[in-house]
């Protein structure tokens, strides 16, 4: 090789200069500067740099058990057991695997669903809930380049990323109220009257992240109502269907009340959570039609976007989903499976709040069992939050948010200790 | 506030709203235009009636894929004869689909082991970008001892592509990216969607049923400085027509001198000649060169992999601080299409080739699957030189590398 390089120099001397200049420090990227850090990797990273044995991880968005450990579900285990070296890895369909896709939309819509079987519902697999977004936002743009996405204050940050990167302008909405840290229920309803008929919104369906309030039932139907006389299309990213109250029927509440008034929505629906399937980007992206021919052409104009995204999704955890969802025994195991990690969270809540109710404090902590799903907002300003990192080595997002899928029995004591005494001087 | 307990006390069935010619709900005909106006007024305050039209009247039909068309048009005949020339999977020689054994060892030591699914990092799993740059440039290349290169897994071929493509968009936003003429259907589209300009450069001569070298180099040269180009690294996808190592010369030295940055999509290394090495060639060339580069790579074909969408986006910069800041940005590209990519593909890769014992079975089985399609394309050239009368050279079928053979059939003779 070094000898071709030398032959190389030797024969053009333009090339010469070329490669002096591809050699030196010169690039073509000179211009690319580093992209900012993403804020919750980077907590990661300082809790894994972290010696102290009394170190709590409550940044990480994904499940642990009492013991801290990630953890893969038994029905997906078995479901693996079955796939394992025996099914050919022949392509997906573009839209992906028709089975998974079936199961999808019966656990989102319900089993008996008339929709499902007027076939009026367009479906595709997705990479997950980012992938189904992101699907969507850009079939938004294709075909309704003139519209824009509501989002609501606060979400998920990537939801920003991803519309942004479909070139969908964004309005927000407001959502948190952070005197009560609840449901801003009639800001809210004033920014959906006020916005122009027609517009689009982003919804979580259960389990808001990072909040963790939800509209109650009441609420949902309040809004579904308004959503009709405006006209706006509800967009759902239910990312949390049965890990929010360990009923995925109870979980997809809002949604069914949406089509029960008649709603044409779109899902965004993740496997990541409530199938621990995190790293095999299993998701659905669906959207309801007027007919079934039409329910086609969305469907066809999907796979179009997605073609020059990664041309099919990825089998293995379509696969697992499947399996899983259309077996008895094993479905039932994941229904059993869910539920105890929805307890184990919402046992986890009642202990913190208790704790550090316990402790004196003066505050109150209601939000923290108001609240539901992985996270809690806990009010915690970013000051606080450095206090707890850095003086009790308890790491945790800037906004405040916890994950309560960190806590464990081990070190629920020592966390409300911690929260207690960064929040006490704010108490009067 | 005052509209929200109208709202609440105003209740009345959902139907109310459906003031219009098309009926929606649960009991919906399905297309019938039925009036339906049902439900109290709301005293004072009119409704303004919510139509329920969907926001998606004029979404056409997608033409159906080229590619799999040819499939699904072979799966509805019904002749005892028929063959599916057109899939672009590799078969064996029952016409079955192959998983590798490779493979399946490789899953089944993943199931022992147990491990868990977190997700992986935004650039994908560490041992898996390790292996996949090592194969492609070489343990021991300058390029991967430097740590000049960023690499980062992605969905297979199209999904490295497509990263490629967007960040090309963000950083280059005057440039354009030449294709081959032919080219893979797909290429097309991606940079379409990225809303990357695009040009052919000559490349399949029919007359020859070979390379049409001289006009694929007056389109290079003819082309603006700095222009990226799309080259096979190995088995051109569709025509199975390579350039030599002397005409790979020739065009790196273009290249070079026009300042363009060449983009090779490498998706059949090991099985175009049967050798990882020999089918890396054109890139390594290239890199020893001291070029700064694109490569994507794709898994499918080499090891079966098709529907695990397993490859990667490797990028050659002339620095490690240059290959950082370029890593980072394909990451902040790849969050809003799927956050982190999947990582079962990516294990069973890292398992087989960081593993000595299954490397060398795997090469073994990359062997006997170019080689098999080094014996059809042999008994075909022996039985159309046979059949034909015609004085037609059919060693351009001997000559073509790869999955893929471009017949010279004209579109009659096709159908």
């Amino acid at each position: 090789m070094a000898s071709s390089m030398c032959q190389g120099i030797i024969r053009n001397s333009r090339r010469a200069a070329a490669l002096g200049r591809f050699m030196s420090t010169a690039s073509w990227w000179g211009h690319v500067e580093p992209a900012a850090k993403d804020p919750i990797l980077g907590v990661t990273e300082a809790f894994l740099a972290d010696a102290s044995p009394d170190k709590v991880n409550v940044g990480v968005g994904a499940y642990r058990d009492n013991n801290g450990k990630p953890v893969v579900l038994e029905c997906v285990r078995e479901a693996e057991k079955r796939i394992a070296g025996n099914l050919n890895m022949e392509y997906l369909p573009m839209g992906g695997s028709i089975k998974m896709i079936e199961e999808s939309l019966k656990l989102a819509y319900g089993d008996d669903s008339e929709l499902i079987k007027e076939k009026r519902i367009a479906a595709v697999q997705a990479l997950s809930g980012t992938g189904a977004c992101r699907l969507f936002a850009d079939f938004q743009k294709r075909f309704l380049p003139d519209s824009q996405i509501y989002i609501p204050i606060p979400t998920w940050a990537n939801h920003h990323n991803i519309w942004r990167d479909a070139h969908v302008p964004q309005r927000t909405f407001r959502y948190y109220h952070p005197e009560t840290k609840g449901l801003d229920f009639a800001a809210m309803l004033d920014d959906i009257k006020n916005a122009p008929n027609g517009s689009f919104f982003l919804l979580h369906a259960c389990a808001h992240n990072p909040t963790g309030v939800d509209p109650s039932e009441d609420q949902w139907r309040e809004i579904s109502h308004l959503f009709k006389i405006k006209n706006h299309f509800p967009f759902f990213d239910m990312a949390y269907q049965g890990f929010a109250s360990g009923d995925p029927e109870r979980d997809a509440k809002a949604i069914r009340i949406f089509l029960e008034d008649g709603h044409m929505i779109g899902c965004a629906q993740s496997f990541a959570k409530n199938m621990g399937l995190y790293g095999q980007r299993v998701g659905c992206l669906s959207s309801f039609c007027e007919d079934d021919i039409q329910a086609v052409a969305v469907k066809s104009q999907l796979q179009q976007l997605a073609r020059p995204m990664y041309s099919n999704p990825p089998i293995h955890g379509a696969l697992v989903v499947s399996i899983i969802l259309s077996d008895a025994e094993l479905k039932s195991l994941w229904l059993k499976e869910v539920k105890a990690m929805a307890d184990r969270i919402i046992g986890m809540r009642s202990a913190l709040r208790e704790n550090i109710e316990n402790l004196g404090s003066n505050l109150s902590w209601e939000h923290i069992t108001n609240q539901i799903g992985m996270f809690c907002y806990s009010g915690l300003t970013p000051e606080q939050v450095d206090r707890l990192t850095n003086d009790f080595h308890i790491y945790m997002t800037r906004n405040g948010r916890i994950s309560m899928a960190g806590v464990t029995t081990g070190n629920l004591g020592y966390l409300a200790a911690a929260i207690h005494e960064v929040t006490k001087a704010s108490s009067s | 506030m005052a509209s929200s307990t109208m709202l609440s006390s105003g209740r009345s069935s959902p139907a109310a709203f459906m003031v219009n010619s098309k009926k929606l709900g649960p009991a919906a005909g399905r297309r019938g235009r039925e009036l339906n106006v049902k439900g109290k007024s709301f005293g004072r305050v009119r409704m303004a009636v919510a139509v329920n039209i969907s926001r998606f009247e004029g979404v056409s039909m997608a033409p159906p894929d080229p590619i799999l068309g040819v499939s699904e048009a072979f799966r509805a005949d019904t002749s005892d004869v028929k063959l599916n020339l057109g899939v672009g999977a590799y078969r064996t020689e029952e016409l079955q689909p192959y998983v590798l054994n490779v493979v399946k060892k490789a899953e089944n030591l993943m199931l022992e082991r147990g491990e868990n699914k977190e997700y992986l990092p935004i650039e994908g799993l560490a041992a898996f970008n390790k292996v996949t740059a090592e194969l492609l440039f070489g343990a021991d290349s300058p390029v991967i001892q430097q740590g000049r290169v960023a690499t980062v897994q992605s969905l297979s071929g199209t999904g490295s592509l497509r990263l490629a493509a967007a960040f090309i968009q963000r950083y280059f936003p005057e440039a354009k990216v030449l294709i081959s003429s032919p080219t893979w259907g797909n290429h097309k589209n991606i940079f379409n969607d990225s809303r990357v300009p695009w040009s052919e450069y000559r490349y399949y001569n029919p007359r020859t049923v070979g390379l049409d070298f001289e006009g694929m180099v007056e389109d290079i040269e003819a082309a603006q400085d700095g222009s990226f180009i799309l080259l096979h690294g190995c088995a051109h996808n569709p025509t199975g027509i390579d350039p030599t190592p002397e005409q790979w010369a020739k065009i790196a030295d273009l290249i070079e001198e026009k300042n363009h940055i060449p983009f090779f999509d490498v998706a059949y290394q090991g099985f175009a000649s049967g050798s990882l090495d020999a089918d890396a060639s054109s890139v390594r060339s290239f890199a020893s060169r001291g070029l700064e580069l694109f490569v994507a790579q794709s898994y499918s074909k080499n090891l079966g992999l098709y529907s695990e969408r397993i490859g990667a986006i490797n990028v050659v910069c002339s620095s490690p601080d240059a290959a950082a800041r370029v890593k980072s940005q394909l990451k902040r590209i790849a969050r809003p299409m799927y956050s982190n990519p999947p990582v079962h593909g990516a294990r069973i890769v890292a398992n087989v080739v960081g593993e000595p014992t299954l490397f060398n079975e795997w090469k073994q089985e990359m062997e006997i699957m170019a080689g098999r399609i080094k014996n059809v394309r042999q008994r075909l050239f022996n039985n159309l030189s046979e059949k034909d009368k015609s004085d037609k050279d059919w060693s351009f079928v001997l000559k073509q590398i790869g999955m893929f053979s471009y017949t010279g059939l004209n579109m009659a003779q096709s159908d």
